[in-house]
């Protein structure tokens, strides 16, 4: 069996294993080997993966494995993985991870909970392992369904109506990817042949101008709705308040990355020219998604709404990167996928944490709690700090890279666009730090929260893992970023053509 | 030279020590491994500077050696961001500066922090601001200076903010980090430019003199200035930040709401020079290739040294007024570089600058301990609340006066050798200016003396606890800093630091010299007449011209308008708006999608009534419809 | 006087809408399904018609309408069967008042 199938095969096995499983414990222990088992396995294969690079093996996808699964339409069950997918595959294993054990507590409805979460991690790793289009897209609908019953089930507030409307929206999107997905598909051969679905296929075929033109944008939208690209952002902040902690990490961490990734990897991959030529359009989106979700963030009161306009913010960034269409600034658009998706799951870790304890996310609430939950404060403040792009922290490798990227294109425009981009660190700044002031300096505002405890163990373990790996790329960010940069060769060169 | 990494790794591993463990040592035990590691640290930088100053001169000019490098990050092929340790006659100038004041505040602050709470975290977070400042002046390249630079900011939000619970400390605190980061922004703009045109992060190439790698730049314009001048006018505001130039001064006075050795390490001594070094760093580079940029950076410091020093004067806050100061020296700092040539006699700014910098850090550090000792001793930052102090608190009487002559400019103190210096290179670029900066020199004097008199003369004020004089932990190293303050302008500076690298001999103009002494010696007078006993002259004044005095006091209302742009125009008037509009328009299309889709389906739904006949009718009325039309058209 | 196969049709024609007319006008389910029955009779007799008429050797239309009546017979009682239910639950057989599905 193909070593990356197994990324599949492990969350099946829990989902199943939620069938047999009895009581806590046992759910626990089940979901506690599959995670660490994803753990071990992106680990690993991120070795073996840098092994057979320095061993000279210089194919576009490495550990590839193929079989047919529906003939008539040429849809192949094919996996690969490049420098970029082994990144995601590693982000996607770490909040996994930490998500398992920061719904540690869950009562209610326990088997179902993580028996969804399973299947949830089902799509996430198929997604970044397909080379197939259709396989990519099956896997993208089977992420996106169980998130509705997780958030209308589990979660907490409106969750009736933000689970119908996240549901709705990324729906929306993804009703879109299909055209264009089969869009793609019928002018795989445009020559003559054999119609595509393989991904490596088609990049080598080149997919003539007009059905470019018409297939790129709804590709491109398509994605970004799941990116939180402007103005189809909306899911977000409603869809985060609402979602349970771990949900929220899993959703914010790894599922706005597959639209991140699927940006990158189908629409710009395979449509090149139609991206060189209409870039512009979406990152005057992009741009001013950047700006607008930090300034939007500057005025919200709700913990998770804050973060959530943070995370249109730096999603955005991630897909202006990609936009610049120059290896640099992917290669920073890549890592600052990997960075917010690190980043924020501790954030809504800490805020599930936080609200768990307090009953309350609103800050004008809250306050002085550095002083009763030293630990969580210590962890809220470096998450902030990650967030604002300090550096030793990973936010500050994947915007600079971003930046310098950026900065190689002399036009107006983009020279403009950038500026306006850079200046996010300002307001991401302003509204990190009165979020951090507000909530955990100063006196404690109500004499409840005087008695509450610091972080469980398993907490502490949940947080120390994230933050180890935020500090781990911020510290040594070259082998990630050469990593990552080698792989872009191909999709440059296609850009180049 | 490798072992120079350690100057900077060990303090960080002190953080980390500290950090991770700090609250499982007892308290003195985590105040005194921070110490020690600060000691090591201080020795390590003094046998540096030994090493490098005996053996570095090649034909009597010193080279630039990189002691250490290793590649961090990788942007592109000649772009990449390098860590290392970059020794030339600044960086351990720094070194010694910067390990000096630390060691001398880990001391001091034994004794000023004892008992507080969160004493290790005070102490990792020294050790941080160490590592990091340390790591800054030895970058190898700007993006190395970049990232330092951020965490200095980082540790001096984290030292200020140090009493979480005070609101004024978390605002200002708040403040520091996100004016500073916004001139960061300039700063890194200016990188992004530079590096652009350039192709190259690195000091050594930059610096060479080798004008070709800007010649990309030199077609390029924008408003009428070159690229280069933009990247380099940019940088400046960075530099403008964390120098406290006007407009971006505002953080600093509230800065000192941190602890008082804070004050004295970051916010006089180190980290507020540190956009004096970056100039002087791409002095070359300012000089040759944007010398306008040069000469706009010396008029800014002027005013903002004027405009400081006239601040200063009214101040009633001991740490305010010695926050004015600091902003008004490090002014003296940059005009310095401003006007200063390139090579030989010419370069007499550029040293002078520098040397101020090395006099200016120890004695403001050391008026900074001594006012930590009286606030000590009466708590209280208010001058009405001290007085008379002169006998309860003789060794910091002592030392604060050296301090204050060396910043007023007296022989033999340090501070005289270095601003004469400063006013004849000014001289001899402009005369108006020179003028300027001697009457800025003369309220300098006027307002230290001001500020002395006081506090250790004038009437005694009532105190709860007869205050006392400090711990010998908190004089040692005020005694210490006093004696390099007394000794430290005999120091043949010229022969170590000098824009070329080669020897440069300080002589002194008399006629400067005898008049800077003449018009500081006229300034103590006055102050002397006003403010050593109790006298009416200053309050008549203060009437005769109360518009003045009520805008200085409160610093010309610069904050005020800060606000107003900040609370007003982009908080109200920018992100409230925007916050609205996502909520109600972008989110209201999106529900406004939905309510549509459903009313919609609810008129629809109006067919499916679930009457059979109905549904007969129409079926009927369809099957009619299509047999005429097929015997229609058939 | 040769009855002419035009007669069966047109009386079939006059069944077949008179059931029709009834169905959709009818207010009383018996009513209705007397009407259903009405329209099947009509096709019975179409059937029965066209197979003497145009093809007397052969049987398959009787045989149909012989089918057709049998499933009448069913579905009438099965009719009856729904009416009497509906009738013990709601105490009319008003057609109009059968939209409980609807919503």
């Amino acid at each position: 069996m193909n070593f990356l199938s197994l990324f599949v095969l492990v969350p099946v096995l829990m989902t199943c294993a939620m069938f047999l499983c009895r009581n806590m414990r046992q759910i626990r222990a089940a979901m506690m080997t599959g995670a660490s088992a994803l753990l071990a396995l992106s680990v690993a294969l991120t070795f073996m993966f840098l092994g057979e690079r320095e061993a000279g093996n210089a194919a576009e996808m490495l550990f590839t494995a193929d079989a047919v699964w529906y003939a008539p339409l040429n849809i192949h069950y094919s996996v690969g993985v490049d420098g970029i997918s082994v990144a995601m595959l590693l982000l996607s294993s770490i909040i996994v991870f930490t998500g398992v054990l920061a719904s540690w507590k869950m009562s209610v409805l326990p088997r179902e909970y993580f028996g969804w979460f399973s299947l949830l991690s089902i799509g996430v790793f198929g997604f970044f392992i397909s080379t197939d289009l259709f396989t990519m897209f099956m896997f993208y609908e089977v992420a996106l369904i169980p998130m509705y019953l997780l958030i209308g089930v589990w979660g907490t507030g409106r969750k009736e109506y933000s689970a119908m409307k996240l549901t709705l929206m990324l729906m929306g999107g993804s009703a879109l990817l299909l055209v264009g997905i089969l869009g793609i598909y019928f002018h795989s051969a445009p020559e003559g042949g054999q119609l595509s679905m393989n991904i490596l296929d088609i990049a080598r075929n080149r997919i003539p101008m007009s059905a470019q033109y018409l297939f790129f944008p709804l590709t491109f939208v398509g994605f970004g709705v799941l990116g939180a690209m402007f103005p189809f952002h909306t899911w977000s902040p409603d869809g985060h308040a609402s979602a349970p902690t771990a949900v929220s990490m899993l959703h914010a961490g790894v599922l706005m990355k597959l639209g991140g990734y699927g940006c990158f990897r189908v629409a710009i991959y395979l449509m090149p020219e139609a991206a060189n030529e209409l870039s512009w359009i979406f990152l005057i989106l992009t741009g001013t998604s950047v700006v607008y979700g930090a300034l939007s963030a500057i005025k919200q009161t709700d913990l998770k709404y804050i973060n959530a306009y943070s995370s249109v913010s730096h999603c955005g960034l991630v897909l202006f990167a990609i936009l610049m269409l120059n290896r640099t600034a992917m290669t920073g658009g890549v890592l600052q996928m990997l960075s917010h998706g690190l980043m924020t799951a501790l954030f809504f870790a800490l805020i599930g944490m936080i609200y768990g304890r307090t009953h309350t996310r609103d800050i004008r609430e809250m306050g002085g709690l550095m002083r009763v939950m030293p630990f969580l404060g210590v962890c809220y403040v470096i998450a902030g700090l990650a967030s604002l792009g300090l550096p030793g922290l990973s936010g500050f490798v994947a915007e600079m890279t971003v930046f310098v990227g950026a900065f190689e294109h002399t036009d107006t425009f983009h020279r403009v666009f950038t500026i306006v981009a850079t200046t996010s660190i300002v307001i991401t700044a302003v509204y990190v730090l009165r979020m951090v002031g507000k909530l955990l300096y100063g006196t404690v505002q109500n004499k409840e929260h005087l008695a509450l405890t610091d972080a469980t163990l398993s907490e502490r373990f949940s947080v120390v893992t994230l933050i180890l790996a935020i500090a781990g790329l911020g510290m040594a960010p070259l082998w990630v970023s050469d990593m990552i940069n080698s792989s872009l060769l191909p999709v440059v060169e296609q850009l180049m053509r | 030279m490798e072992y120079t990494v350690l100057i900077v790794l060990l303090p960080m591993l002190t953080f980390f020590v500290l950090g991770l463990l700090g609250t499982r040592l007892k308290p003195c035990a985590s105040g005194l491994v921070g110490t020690l590691s600060m000691g090591v640290t201080a020795a390590l930088s003094y046998w540096t500077a030994w090493q490098y100053f005996t053996t570095a001169k090649i034909d009597g000019v010193y080279r630039k050696i990189t002691a250490f490098d290793v590649e961090w990050l990788r942007f592109t092929d000649n772009l990449h961001i390098d860590l290392g340790v970059l020794l030339d006659p600044i960086s351990v100038m720094m070194l010694i500066v910067i390990s000096t004041v630390s060691l001398m505040v880990h001391i001091y602050s034994l004794g000023y922090m004892k008992g507080e709470r969160g004493f290790e975290r005070y102490y990792a977070f020294l050790s941080l601001f160490s590592c990091s400042m340390l790591g800054l002046v030895v970058a190898t390249n700007i993006f190395q200076m970049y990232i330092f630079w951020e965490l200095v900011g980082v540790s001096s939000y984290l030292l200020i903010g140090f009493y979480y619970t005070k609101p004024e400390a978390i605002a200002a605190s708040k403040k520091a980090f996100i004016v500073t980061r916004f001139a960061d922004l300039g700063f890194l703009i200016g990188i992004l430019l530079l590096s652009f045109y350039t192709k190259t992060f690195d000091f050594g190439l930059l610096t060479s003199g080798d004008g070709s790698i800007f010649s990309q730049a030199a077609g390029t314009t924008f408003m009428g200035g070159s690229a280069i001048a933009w990247a380099l006018a940019l940088i400046f505001v960075g530099g403008a930040g964390k120098s406290a130039m006007f407009p971006l001064h505002i953080w600093l006075p509230d800065a000192m709401e941190g602890p008082t050795p804070v004050s004295a390490l970051i916010h006089a001594a180190t980290m507020v020079v540190a956009g004096v070094y970056l100039v002087a760093r791409l002095f070359p580079v300012y000089y040759f290739q944007a010398p306008e940029v040069l000469h706009g950076i010396a008029y800014l410091a002027a005013f903002t040294s004027l405009f400081a020093a006239v601040i200063a004067c009214v101040q009633t806050d001991i740490k305010r007024v010695l926050a004015f100061s600091t902003i008004s020296q490090i002014g003296f700092m940059m005009v310095a570089l401003g006007v200063s040539g390139y090579g030989g006699h010419a370069g007499t700014g550029y040293m002078a600058g520098m040397f101020h910098l090395f006099t200016h850090a120890m004695f403001k550090a050391l008026l900074f301990l001594g006012a930590g000792a009286i606030i000590h001793a009466v708590h209280s930052n208010e001058m009405s609340r001290m007085g008379g102090l002169r006998k309860q608190m003789p060794v910091t009487h002592i030392t604060f006066l050296i301090a204050c002559l060396a910043i007023a400019g007296i022989p033999p103190f340090s501070g005289f050798f270095s601003k004469d210096e400063i006013l004849a290179a000014t001289f001899h670029f402009q005369p108006v200016l020179g003028g300027v900066m001697s009457f800025i020199a003369a309220l300098t004097a006027f307002y230290m003396f001001r500020l002395y008199y006081n506090i250790f003369w004038a009437t005694p004020a009532e105190h709860e606890h007869e205050p006392h004089e400090a711990p010998k932990t908190m004089t040692t190293p005020l005694i210490v800093l006093a004696l390099i303050t007394c000794v430290a302008g005999f120091i043949p500076f010229g022969k170590f630091v000098s824009s070329d690298g080669a020897d440069y001999i300080i002589h002194l103009d008399p006629v400067i010299a005898v008049a800077s002494v003449a018009i500081a010696l006229v300034s103590i007078g006055i102050a002397t007449l006003f403010y050593r006993k109790h006298s009416p002259v200053p309050d008549a004044l203060e009437r005769r011209f109360s518009g003045l005095h009520r805008a200085a006091s409160h610093r010309f209302y610069i904050d005020e308008i800060y606000l107003f742009v900040t609370k007003k125009i982009i908080f109200n008037g920018i992100s409230r708006p925007i916050a609205w509009f996502d909520r109600h328009v972008i989110d209201g299309a999106m529900d406004g999608l939905a309510f549509v889709t459903n009313k919609m389906s609810l008129a629809v739904r109006g067919l499916q009534s679930g009457r059979i006949q109905q549904y007969v009718l129409v079926f009927l009325c369809g099957v009619l419809v299509v047999t005429v039309l097929v015997l229609f058209f058939e | 006087m040769e009855i002419q196969m035009e007669y069966y049709l047109i009386l079939g024609a006059v069944m077949f809408f008179a059931g029709v007319y009834g169905f959709i006008t009818r207010r009383n389910l018996i009513a209705v399904l007397i009407s259903i029955e009405l329209i099947l009779n009509a096709v019975d007799i179409n059937f029965a018609v066209f197979n003497r008429y145009l093809f007397p050797a052969q049987l398959e239309g009787f045989f149909f309408t012989l089918f057709a009546i049998a499933i009448a017979a069913a579905e009438t009682a099965v009719a009856i069967a729904i009416i009497i239910n509906i009738y013990r639950n709601l105490h009319n057989i008003e057609v109009k008042n059968l939209d409980e599905l609807k919503d």
